[in-house]
């Protein structure tokens, strides 16, 4: 009986269905990279070179702006703001921190806000690295990382120029220097936006 | 003139209770002035209590379950920038304080958030790195004994039978009874007869 079968028929190709097993298996990896695709891109998070993120202060005891314990960074819609992400470890910092509190003290008068964010410091060491430059411009520390997560930076110092629309009009790596600072908020300055609040 | 020259003197029996006021004075003096000074020596221990000494091992048994987020992939025992630096230290005066290791990991977690966990907690998407473990090995454990017990079952009439179980478009296995060439029948047979 065997001899007489056709040997081409047990060469012949037949589809076998893929056993349950598989199918488990590329299901499972099927949602799992879904999954994970997904949670990489909720948490991708594109530079803001259109509309400055919002987010939530909560300063520091002293640092307060107009006394209040927190602000939102929409609270500042009408005026230009300098958002500086710095940290009391980082030693580029130090090179614009006298800087940045002479800029303030010279265009607070003019509507200008300072915001100074604390990148992954201890509470401590940011009070005493305020005290130590004398700054005065309102601080807060970035709680979670959630600030810089929003504005995705990429170390510091980093800093953002936000127009009076709440627009980011630059972004700035490194240490800053006078003459961008000061050419960046006159044209901040004189650039037409909403009634100052 | 003896009256004069010795103006300060007293009748004996004043002098004698002078000398007890005296001798009374000195040891209540002295006690105040210990208590004082024990007091003093001891009220920094108060003031900053509870507190101790805190190893390196100790901080470190903390700082390697937690992960800068500066130093990507570098846990906090072993980075030697200054802000873990500063981190190790929080964790140093933490234990001084009395406080937990889980306590010290959550201010970490509230603080910084939780990518400075090294084990994330199982939540919202990080439940997956929990989860898929407990689904995927188990699963892979059946998976891998079918496909086993589909070779023992397959090898004696497939020439390839790794192949034909991996591979959905490969070729029916033969009918041992039916379809094989005496070869193989021959074989079969004789592996039949030898585990009888």
């Amino acid at each position: 009986m065997t001899e007489s079968a056709d040997p081409s028929a047990t060469n012949t190709p037949e589809l076998k269905k893929p056993p349950w097993a598989v199918i488990v298996i590329v299901a499972v990896s099927v949602i799992f990279v879904a999954v994970l695709a997904l949670g990489m891109f909720n948490s991708r998070v594109d530079r803001p070179d259109g509309v400055a993120p919002d987010f939530e202060m909560q300063f520091f005891d002293g640092y307060e702006w107009q006394d209040l314990p927190t602000a939102d960074l929409s609270d500042f819609q009408g005026r230009p703001v300098v958002l500086n992400f710095w940290a009391s470890w980082c030693v580029e910092c130090i090179r614009e921190a006298e800087l940045l509190e002479n800029l303030w003290q010279e265009y607070e008068d003019q509507g200008v806000v300072f915001l100074g964010i604390a990148y992954i410091d201890v509470e401590k060491n940011s009070l005493d690295y305020l005290e130590k430059y004398e700054i005065t411009y309102p601080n807060a520390p970035d709680l979670r990382t959630v600030i810089s997560g929003r504005y995705d930076i990429t170390g510091v110092p980093e800093t953002f120029f936000i127009d009076k629309n709440g627009d980011v009009e630059y972004i700035h790596l490194s240490a800053v220097t006078e003459p961008m600072v000061r050419s960046l908020l006159d044209d901040m300055l004189a650039a037409e936006g909403p009634a100052s609040s | 003139m003896l009256r004069s020259s010795m103006p300060n003197q007293l009748p004996g029996s004043q002098r004698l209770k002078n000398r007890k006021r005296f001798a009374g004075g000195l040891p209540m003096v002295a006690m105040i002035l210990l208590t004082m000074v024990l007091f003093l020596a001891v009220f920094p221990a108060f003031a900053q209590a509870p507190t101790r000494t805190v190893s390196d091992d100790e901080v470190n048994a903390v700082a390697k379950d937690l992960f800068c987020p500066i130093c990507e992939n570098t846990p906090l025992d072993v980075c030697e920038t200054q802000a873990c630096a500063d981190w190790r230290q929080v964790i140093r005066d933490k234990l001084s304080g009395g406080q937990s290791d889980d306590q010290i990991k959550d201010y970490f977690a509230d603080q910084y958030g939780v990518r400075a966990l090294a084990e994330p907690p199982a939540e919202g998407v990080t439940l997956l790195v929990w989860l898929v473990p407990l689904i995927a090995i188990p699963a892979a454990v059946i998976i891998f004994g079918l496909y086993l017990r589909n070779i023992r079952r397959a090898a004696p009439g497939g020439s390839e039978p790794a192949a034909v179980l991996s591979s959905p478009a490969a070729p029916e296995p033969v009918d041992s009874e039916t379809d094989q060439d005496p070869y193989t029948e021959r074989i079969e047979r004789e592996l039949r007869e030898m585990e009888e």
